[in-house]
């Protein structure tokens, strides 16, 4: 609120709300860069994540245009990186133009396979999630970024789901995260392009954010996204010790529940995200059941998405994408009654799962099968 | 469901139609053929829904069932299973 009272006037302008809120705006940016251990005018704001994810891999495609527009990306990265690459592909005529490279049961791309798609002729930007903010699996992004030196391909790195819960990445050559990872406001992007990298926003030139944008960022949300980072900062060591407790208790009692799959890299992961998919379960009807225990959680079934399509990160994965159940932790912070309470959620959750599961089971008469 | 004789093994097939069903429909019918049935019969799926094609192989995983083949037809696939 106090950010809505003093960013509303236009950064641009020269009166003194204006210049004002172009303070304010700097000071997020800083706040915002020193986080993710950067210079402020490697940082842009843009409207959302996902916006920012597909500018950050557009812009290094269309520096190295000369080169090629080949992209390589990981099978299970954020539909920002594989749509509109396909995209690209389709419009060639030449679908070699994006590279999926395959990942294991975990999720976790393929090293092998990823050296094999970069080396591929014409390919000039490669994508990358630091983890998966559906199951959780953490990207070898260490190994893929001395890859993409190897080859001279600049990687893509989409912490969007990792920024402020996990360590910040430093193997990049263009970084993108979402404020709402980190308990901001929906609407904030961020984008870092290292002064290092060879980034150009293909059509025309712009003011905005260092010319990485058209669109001026919202002064009193950028705000809110900078208090929420320095606000979780100090705790983020403890939340994070604590959060990997809590998702290890869920796994271990999702483990329990008879044929109950528990996805994703069990230790090397995000600490907020589990998931986890039960056989002979109605996604959609085991999401209702446990809302109405209380309890909102996500699904990556197909049924319960708007398209036919099952989560393509369960598929790439090869694991059961029906009866789907992800569980994302918010911040404890952002509890009312904090970790106490939000562990008491996560032990009447565990609690309640059995029970929620054989409910379902039962109305499908699939109980016995 | 329908049976048929595999000319080269003499083994029953039975055969479960869940085209046009969606997930988890198709595996809930798979399970449900296979389930009781004597060890090494064969049951073949025909699905069209796209989640299938991981949630059989996932299925086949877990419940310790061998994923013989999986074949694209024209409208849908077949997947046969052995017990």
């Amino acid at each position: 609120m106090a950010a809505l009272d003093a960013g509303w006037a236009d950064p641009r302008r020269l009166y003194t709300e204006g210049r004002q809120a172009r303070r304010l705006l700097d000071d997020a940016r800083e706040a915002v860069a020193s986080g993710l251990g950067v210079r402020p005018p490697e940082v842009s704001f843009l409207p959302s994540g996902p916006v920012a994810l597909t500018a950050g891999v557009e812009g290094i495609r269309y520096a190295g245009r000369r080169r090629g527009m080949r992209t390589v990306a990981g099978a299970v990265e954020h539909s920002a990186v594989l749509v509109p690459g396909r995209a690209v592909a389709a419009g060639s005529d030449s679908p070699q133009l994006l590279d999926e490279v395959a990942v294991d049961s975990s999720g976790r791309v393929l090293l092998a396979a990823w050296d094999v798609a970069l080396a591929e002729p014409g390919t000039v930007v490669a994508a990358l999630q630091s983890a998966n903010g559906e199951v959780g699996t953490r990207q070898p992004l260490e190994a893929a970024w001395e890859a993409c030196r190897a080859r001279g391909v600049p990687l893509v790195v989409d912490a969007q789901a990792g920024l402020g819960r996990d360590a910040v990445p430093d193997a990049y050559d263009v970084l993108v995260g979402d404020a709402r990872s980190w308990g901001g406001p929906a609407g904030v992007g961020v984008l870092v392009v290292p002064e290092r990298t060879r980034w150009r926003r293909p059509g025309a030139t712009s003011e905005a954010e260092f010319g990485r944008t058209d669109a001026e960022p919202v002064v009193p949300l950028v705000l809110a996204a900078a208090e929420a980072w320095l606000a979780t900062a100090a705790d983020r060591d403890d939340e994070s010790i604590n959060a990997r407790e809590l998702v290890d208790q869920v796994r271990t009692a999702a483990a329990r529940v008879p044929d109950t799959m528990v996805v994703g890299d069990p230790v090397d992961r995000l600490p907020h995200v589990v998931t986890f998919s039960c056989l002979f379960v109605d996604g959609e009807a085991l999401v209702h059941e446990l809302d109405r225990r209380g309890f909102a959680v996500a699904s990556g079934s197909a049924c319960t998405a708007s398209t036919l399509e099952p989560s393509h990160v369960l598929a790439a994965m090869g694991v059961l994408t029906h009866g789907n159940v992800r569980v994302t932790l918010p911040l404890a912070a952002a509890v009312p009654g904090g970790e106490a309470a939000r562990a008491a959620g996560v032990r009447a959750f565990c609690d309640e799962l059995p029970g929620a599961v054989a409910t379902v089971r039962a109305q499908l008469g699939t109980d016995r099968l | 469901m329908s049976s048929e004789r595999e000319a080269d093994e003499g083994v029953e097939v039975v055969e479960v139609d869940a085209r046009g069903l969606r997930c988890p429909i198709p595996v809930i019918r798979l399970g449900t053929a296979l389930r009781d049935r004597p060890a090494g019969s064969l049951v073949r799926l025909l699905a069209t829904d796209p989640a299938a094609r991981s949630d059989v192989a996932a299925f086949c995983r877990m419940r310790g069932h061998e994923l013989v083949a999986t074949t694209d037809e024209a409208e849908h696939t077949a997947y046969l299973v052995r017990t």
